[in-house]
């Protein structure tokens, strides 16, 4: 069964001044038509790396150094910069989190939308391109498109740029839009608002989605899977009920525990105790050993494998293993 | 490995991971300067210009001014490092004597722009309201003068000799560095941090001491960096179109002069100090960059 | 917007009215008067009273200066003492042609060679043209202009004779002091833009036009060098200040008869009127290129231009 992306495997390095940062150690997920997948994780969990690659947008220090990125059973992994500018924009589109500064200050809105029509939709005249940018303006709930095509983008409020940056990615009818935490840097109203509009674009346009959060809100608000990520590994992935529900790793259960309730008043948050670990020299058991409240030795010298708990609910844990059930009583 | 599935021993400390040791900003300006090598180069350069500068004209049994009409123009030799001039002057000495000059008036000139700019800026963004809004006014009437001519009027009128020049450069340099201080204070006023050490208790003269200060020094520092090569350029140009410096004396400037008007027969005597003249910008500039980019707290990746 | 002109040109006149008096009173401090020569000395004192009162000099400091001030409204800078009789803005502005020519030149050759460098060695960053261009950059900055300028003319002109020495007889004569006068302009037109290159290729809408999927040359061109040029506008006005005082030298090296080697020659002549008369029109014309600069500035920069912008 061929999947619309699967990756395999993705390992990435970063080489900085002080040594090579391991950012994703090997990991796996799949992404199938007209479904939204959420990447879940601390900073430093390597999720936006994981993203960066599939587009081929690695920072010029970074590099795949394993496994495999298929875009309907193509490997982009081993695809030139030339190959990959005829994909970005038109087969996966990227947004990334802050508005403010993603479109260019000295460019009208209208025509950076055209910009992405220019570069893959030769077969479309001027008029037919302005007109298409319009009609996009109008989708992403912008009112006056005629007039908003002409404003630079500090005449529009940061909500309103984000609606932009979305027309922009989905111009070109995108098989995957990929959005690197689209939410995080606006107001709470307006980010209901952005999640909206993606799913009901995602319903039009029929594109798979990607997204990025720290926030667990986001995720049950929008995605049908989630996958989450730690210390550069997945840690678990899941339908996002099965992940709300029956949690499985002492990560996620962490992180679900420290959402603050209405209800609980007065006492201490809950939070996970420690830091995340270094990827310069990554513990060589599992990532999250160090802070897990139910470590064992073997945690910490062999990296757990990937086990099936559920009906496609995977989780890297030693606690599902057989040999842990006296030790989980 | 089935024995391993038991309770683990975790250490407190393993939890948390620094990323990176605790530096103060000067520190870490520090370091990333020593890695710059480029500027610790220059560093070294200018220091070994400075030092040839005290201890080369002492050390020579050459005088800067005695003449000998019997060595005129002699190329350099173990005789004379440098050569002679048209006076039959040695040249070695003459050059590290100018140098001499040249480096104290610069220097002594960004000393006076500092204290002059740093006070008038300081007591601006401090006292700020209406004794602010003043002062700013006269700063930007004054900022629109071009040096330059100033500088030159100046000249012409007082007395030739070194404190005519350091006060005719210190008189129009200081605007720059009250209007960078002021900027620099008032930017840091109004930002959070300071708002946090009000909230922590901190008092008016602590914040000025702690807070203030140590990151107005940077920009100071930067500033005064960039000073000493233009009044350095600023001498020797005066001195070349001939109201700075006067023959005998010897700066960098006069120097050059002499060496234009005979080089077409005798290059030797303009390229020394050109080089030596060269070399102390140079190195002066470098070191400023470098500074600044190891000051610059967004270069902390 | 037309508010803020007018701030700024009553900024400008105050700024030429302190610089004018300030020149006024410091000519009058003058060691020596014009007319120190022997010819002077031999006339009979009647002689001499009647050529101060031709130039005015006989009355009192207070009274001159007015009376200055009031020529000077009526575009009156008085008489050269060098050029006998001449008016000084006769003077000035039969002088005007050879420096403007070469600080043209001078400013184009600084932007097209600049920029160039500038642009190239930011977008190939830590690279050997990179390198180049920062010491091609200290170079242009730290050489001064006049030794550059006498180099220049040693070996181009002289040793190799491709140029002429100087003077101002054909369209050659211009070249060599043309690029002399532009090494400053060059140096810190690349280093500006490279720096400004640096941080814009850092922001995120770069990365946004990469996610479009445009070739770095187009990523580079449209994006990145078009915002990095609006600024460089701004530092015109230290070019500017820049090119005049390297005329004085540059004039001189070369023997141009331009308004920077009239300058230093008033000055050794001790010619009041023409001294003055050059320090105002420097002065305005260099405070004038700084009001141009902001006024074009903030209309290149729609950020600026259109200043009603909601934040949200």
């Amino acid at each position: 069964m061929s999947r619309l992306l699967e990756v395999n495997q993705l390992q990435v390095h970063i080489r900085t001044q002080h040594g090579i940062v391991q950012a994703v150690r090997g990991i796996s997920f799949y992404l199938d038509e007209q479904e939204t997948l959420a990447i879940v994780g601390e900073s430093g969990s390597g999720k936006s790396i994981s993203v960066k690659s599939i587009m081929g947008l690695l920072p010029k220090n970074g590099k795949i150094v394993g496994g495999s990125i298929l875009l309907e059973g193509k490997d982009l992994s081993k695809y030139s910069e030339r190959q990959m500018q005829t994909i970005r924009g038109s087969d996966i589109s990227m947004i990334f989190q802050d508005p403010m500064t993603s479109l260019n200050p000295t460019m009208t809105i209208g025509k950076q939308i055209v910009e992405v029509l220019k570069e893959h939709r030769k077969d479309m005249t001027k008029t037919q391109m302005k007109d298409r940018a319009l009609e996009l303006i109008s989708l992403v709930g912008i009112s006056n498109p005629e007039t908003r095509f002409d404003q630079y983008p500090h005449q529009l409020s940061g909500g309103m740029r984000q609606r932009v940056v979305i027309a922009v990615a989905l111009a070109c009818d995108p098989k995957i839009l990929i959005a690197d935490e689209p939410t995080t840097a606006l107001d709470v109203t307006i980010q209901a608002q952005i999640l909206d509009l993606m799913k009901d674009l995602q319903k039009k346009i029929k594109t798979s989605i990607i997204i990025i959060t720290h926030n667990l809100g986001v995720v049950a608000n929008i995605a049908d899977r989630v996958a989450v990520m730690y210390g550069g590994q997945l840690v678990e992935s899941a339908d996002v009920r099965e992940l709300f529900y029956q949690t499985e790793h002492p990560y996620t259960k962490g992180l679900l525990a420290s959402i603050p309730k209405a209800s609980h008043k007065g006492g201490e948050l809950t939070a996970i105790h420690g830091t995340p670990p270094d990827l310069m020299d990554p513990p060589k058991g599992c990532p999250f050993a160090a802070r897990c409240t139910k470590t064992m030795e073997v945690c910490r010298q062999y990296p757990p494998e990937d086990m099936l708990c559920g009906e496609s609910h995977h989780a890297r844990c030693w606690l599902l293993d057989e040999r842990a059930k006296a030790f989980r009583e | 490995m089935d024995e391993l599935f038991v309770k683990a021993y975790v250490d407190e400390s393993e939890k948390e991971h620094i990323a990176r040791p605790n530096l103060t900003a000067l520190q870490d300006g520090w370091l990333r300067l020593k890695k710059n090598k480029a500027a610790v180069v220059c560093l070294f350069t200018l220091i070994a210009i400075g030092l040839l500068a005290i201890l080369a004209p002492e050390f020579s049994r050459y005088s800067y001014k005695e003449t000998n009409y019997d060595i005129i123009y002699q190329i350099p030799s173990m005789e004379h490092f440098f050569g002679t001039d048209q006076f039959g002057r040695d040249l070695w000495v003459r050059t590290w004597m100018g140098t001499r000059i040249s480096l104290l008036i610069a220097f002594v000139a960004a000393l006076l722009d500092l204290t002059l700019g740093v006070t008038y800026g300081a007591v601006s963004a401090l006292a700020g309201g209406k004794v602010d809004a003043v002062m700013q006014r006269i700063i930007e009437v004054l900022v629109g003068i071009p040096h330059l001519i100033i500088v030159i009027l100046l000249m012409m009128v007082m007395p030739a000799g070194i404190w005519t020049i350091v006060v005719a450069l210190s008189i129009t340099g200081w605007v720059n560095m009250a209007r960078l201080v002021r900027g620099s204070i008032l930017k840091l006023k109004n930002q959070e941090f300071v708002l946090a050490a009000r909230v922590l208790g901190t008092s008016t003269a602590g914040i000025i001491w702690k807070h203030l200060i140590p990151n107005t020094v940077g920009v100071i520092v930067i500033n005064a960096m960039f000073t000493i090569p233009s009044a350095i350029f600023t001498e020797a140009f005066l001195s070349f179109i001939g109201i700075g410096m006067q023959e005998p004396k010897a700066s960098l400037g006069v120097l050059i002069n002499n060496g234009y008007q005979v080089l077409r027969n005798f290059p030797h005597v303009l390229i020394f100090p050109a080089i030596v003249i060269v070399l102390i910008m140079v190195c002066f500039s470098i070191l400023g960059d470098g500074l600044r980019d190891a000051l610059d707290p967004r270069m902390r990746k | 917007m037309i508010k803020y002109i007018c701030k700024r040109l009553v900024y400008l006149a105050l700024t030429l009215w302190v610089i004018v008096t300030a020149t006024f009173f410091l000519m009058k401090k003058l060691p020596g008067s014009p007319f120190d020569s022997e010819r002077f000395n031999m006339m009979s004192a009647q002689q001499q009273q009647a050529i101060l009162e031709q130039y005015g000099l006989n009355e009192s400091v207070p009274r001159q200066y007015v009376k200055y001030m009031g020529n000077i409204l009526h575009g009156d800078f008085g008489t050269s003492f060098t050029y006998t009789g001449q008016k000084v803005s006769t003077v000035i502005g039969g002088r005007i042609g050879p420096s403007a020519l070469i600080g043209l030149q001078a400013v184009l050759i600084g932007l097209a060679v600049g920029l160039t460098l500038g642009i190239i060695a930011a977008w190939r960053h830590n690279s050997g043209i990179d390198y180049f261009t920062m010491i091609v950059a200290v170079l242009g900055v730290s050489v001064p202009n006049f030794v550059a300028a006498a180099l220049l003319q040693y070996y181009v002109a002289l040793k190799w004779g491709i140029l002429p020495v100087g003077f101002w007889t054909d369209w050659k004569c211009s070249v060599l002091p043309s690029i002399a006068l532009s090494f400053s302009a060059t140096a810190m037109i690349a280093r500006f833009i490279r720096t400004e290159m640096l941080e814009v290729l850092e922001q995120d809408y770069i990365v946004t036009a990469k996610a479009k999927g445009l070739s770095p040359m187009k990523v580079l061109i449209r994006h990145a060098v078009r915002n990095s040029i609006i600024p460089v506008v701004t530092i015109l006005g230290p070019i500017v200040v820049n090119l005049l005082t390297g005329s004085l030298a540059v004039e001189n090296i070369y023997t141009i008869p331009g308004i920077g080697s009239l300058f230093v020659d008033s000055i050794k002549a001790n010619d009041y009127s023409t001294i003055m008369g050059i320090t105002i029109f420097y002065s305005a014309f260099y405070i004038f290129v700084v009001l141009i600069v902001d006024i074009a500035y903030s209309l290149i920069d729609p950020r600026i231009r259109l200043a009603a912008g909601k934040e949200g």
